[in-house]
């Protein structure tokens, strides 16, 4: 069973704005039956402001698909076009206080529907994105062409920099192999084509290199013996203690462009400012969680990481 | 208010008699069988009458043709890894479309790692195998045919008898996975041609994390975990003895209430069944009805999505299972649907009601009751779905944008 926040239960079990709405300015319709989500979205939108005053939905769906396209309704009625577009999935998916990673595709469904309403109400053509291929991430909606654009755009090599750059393989982890395979494929064509040395591409069968850790200056066990109590922090080392991890995980954020900014500590609760990339981001939450983790190993103490 | 569980194909409850036999086994019975004082001399004993019981239950000739397992995964890796090396420069798989993950996930895996040739023997749109597909698969390199006996999504029962005798004609082995059979359908091993076969504890009241092999005598087996001589080499490890002894009771068990479930069990499914294609329009049956296994219903009803209908009928406090693309992560509907060319309109509401001998009149009210208004709310959110008839997708208005 899937772990539904109760929001997302609220709005599947009592969806708001659901039904047809007659003489609609805009209409979206995304998914399809095969892929066992379907969303036909309707605007009413005032022409002089712009405003969408009314919104409507239809879903063929799982729990979640129904609660997002509800949730986006909600979100929409009373911002202007404008505002509207600046929705992103996440937004979707923070309304309903998150989604599984494996749901979150329902949220750019709902994100995809609104464009295409819109797109429908000017009267323009709206084209999705979607890549053709096999599917080889199901919690992230990435397929081969994707990753092997991004293998030999960026003469990726690792399974680690393929999640990185695409997201495959970031949630449940099921595809790895798949994700393996097309890295192993692209390189190698690669290799031939020039553009990759062959010491370099990613080999499956390649044998276990040694990681050598640093040594432990005593005895392991003479880890129980500290005491498990540390002394208090004062504010002021907090903070400090706080920045320098920040400043440790700076270079990881910023690969991806993204950053990290430290706003301010009250007790255990930390905020910080999450920029660039990091906004909209699917992966935003698992950021946070990151950040929170590599907080509580420097500090020794439970804190949380509230992102604002 | 009682919940109403229509989940038996997916698991069962463990019958508080297998419970009881069980339970001196993890206290004061706690020996290892193979130890040479008293406490492995009891368990030793309580194994035997064990293994016995789980011979009368599959009708086989001799106890020592059951090898205990994981369950029915491990099961019939185990048939299909062995055969591969006893058959010789046999390198050939015959399997269905419809087969358990278990079996079709193994053999792609052996299709592009070790140069397996798979053949996949289709179904028609009742799930029914395509037996001549079957008799011009087999062949000279054909090392093993692995074919279940009932599919675990439909029901559906297959020729398991006739298929076993068409292979060892190709000289090939032949495996069952029986894992939905064993329990529900009377078996009698040694009057049949099938050299292995699959089962699974968890499925007839007994404990979960347990299984087992049978593997006809004079049938070479290599084994797939190598180390001590439990199971007389074949599957090394200490026996899991309170399991093997809870699925003795649970053997024991399932044929004193054979009967009960080929009649009263059956006479429950079939009142479903048809109470809710008279309630509920666009709906139908799906699977071979004349010949399935007789605890399974599975409808579809289309133009919804079964995740949704099972997270209703769960707040009406009746578990089921869908064969849907959603609840398993994955976008593509239920693979044995697919094969059987059910429309994805239909496919991906399709759902599982699976009784068990716990089962009564009462949890088919309860369902009956609830039902048509759980597929009416949905219908009423689809964009497929228009003034109570199949709407949008038929007259072709909603022709939505891939996304």
């Amino acid at each position: 069973m899937w772990e539904y926040s109760e929001k997302v239960q609220e709005y599947f079990y009592n969806p708001k704005n659901a039904g047809v709405m007659e003489n609609a300015s805009g209409i979206g319709d995304v998914g399809a039956i095969s892929c066992g989500d379907a969303l036909r979205l309707m605007i009413r939108v005032d022409p002089a402001t712009d405003t969408i005053t009314d919104a409507k939905f239809q879903t063929f769906g799982c729990g979640s698909a129904i609660a997002s396209s509800s949730a986006l309704t909600e979100l929409i009625i009373g911002k202007t076009i404008d505002q509207a577009l600046e929705l992103s999935n996440q937004d979707i998916a923070d309304f309903l206080g998150g989604l599984p990673p494996e749901k979150m595709h329902c949220s750019v469904m709902g994100y995809e529907a609104l464009r295409a309403a819109v797109a429908n109400y000017r009267g323009e053509a709206w084209e999705d994105d979607h890549e053709e291929g096999a599917l080889i991430c199901k919690c992230f909606g990435v397929d081969e062409g994707m990753i092997e654009r991004a293998v030999r755009m960026n003469g990726l090599t690792t399974l680690e920099q393929v999640t990185h750059f695409t997201k495959a393989g970031g949630s449940c982890a099921t595809c790895i192999e798949g994700i393996e395979e097309v890295l192993a494929k692209t390189n190698a064509a690669m290799v031939v084509e020039g553009l990759l040395d062959a010491s370099e591409a990613f080999d499956p069968n390649e044998a276990v290199r040694p990681v050598r850790r640093p040594k432990a200056g005593k005895s392991p066990l003479a880890v129980t013996l500290e005491p498990l109590t540390k002394p208090k922090l004062t504010n002021l080392q907090k903070i400090r203690l706080i920045e320098e991890a920040i400043e440790g995980l700076r270079p990881f954020l910023r690969q991806d462009g993204g950053d990290c900014e430290l706003i301010d500590v009250e007790g255990d609760r930390v905020m910080v400012k999450l920029s660039g990339a990091c906004v909209g981001c699917q992966m935003a939450s698992v950021t946070v969680n990151g950040v929170q983790e590599r907080l509580i190993e420097k500090l020794g103490q439970p804190l949380r990481v509230i992102p604002v | 208010m009682r919940p109403v569980y229509l989940d038996n194909n997916a698991t069962t409850r463990v019958d508080p008699a297998v419970v009881a036999e069980m339970l001196p086994f993890f206290t004061e019975q706690f020996g290892n069988a193979s130890s040479m004082h008293a406490f492995g001399a009891q368990v030793g004993g309580a194994l035997k009458t064990a293994r016995r019981r789980l011979q009368d239950l599959l009708g086989a000739e001799f106890d020592h043709e059951i090898v205990y397992t994981s369950g029915g995964t491990e099961s019939d890796n185990m048939a299909i890894l062995s055969a591969l090396e006893t058959q010789g420069a046999r390198n050939e798989v015959i399997t269905s479309t419809v087969e358990h993950p278990a079996v079709l996930a193994l053999c792609d895996w052996l299709e592009r790692h070790r140069g397996v040739t798979v053949h996949r023997i289709p179904v028609d749109a009742k799930g029914r195998l395509d037996v001549e597909a079957y008799r011009k698969a087999l062949g000279p390199k054909t090392a093993i045919v692995s074919i279940m006996w009932a599919n675990n999504e439909t029901g559906t029962v297959f020729p398991v008898e006739r298929l076993a005798e068409m292979a060892h004609e190709a000289g090939a082995l032949f495996h069952t996975d029986a894992v939905q059979a064993v329990g529900k359908l009377p078996i009698d091993l040694k009057s049949t041609e099938i050299d292995m076969l699959s089962l699974s504890g968890h499925k007839l009241h007994g404990p979960k994390g347990i299984g087992a092999l049978y593997v006809r005598k004079g049938v070479r087996l290599r084994p797939m975990i190598r180390g001590g001589h439990q199971e007389r080499g074949r599957r090394a490890g200490t026996e899991n003895a309170p399991a093997i002894i809870g699925l003795g009771k649970a053997a024991e068990l399932a044929r004193l209430h054979m009967a009960d479930e080929q009649t009263r069990v059956k006479a429950l499914r079939d009142r479903l069944e048809q109470g809710l294609l008279q309630r509920i329009g666009n709906s139908f049956v799906t699977g071979d009805v004349e010949n399935r296994l007789p605890n399974t219903a599975n409808v579809a009803f289309e133009f919804i999505e079964g995740e949704a209908i099972l997270l209703l009928l769960n707040r009406a406090g009746i578990a089921a299972s869908s064969g849907s693309a959603c609840t398993s992560g994955s976008l593509e509907p239920s693979h044995v649907l697919r094969a059987m060319k059910v429309p994805y309109t239909a496919a991906h509401g399709a759902i599982r009601f699976s009784f068990s001998r716990e089962n009564g009149d009462a949890d088919v009210d309860r369902v009956l009751d609830a039902m048509p208004a759980i597929i009416a709310d949905l219908r009423s959110l689809s964009p497929f779905w228009k003034d109570k008839r199949p709407g949008a997708a038929t007259d072709a208005a909603f022709n939505p944008t891939y996304a």
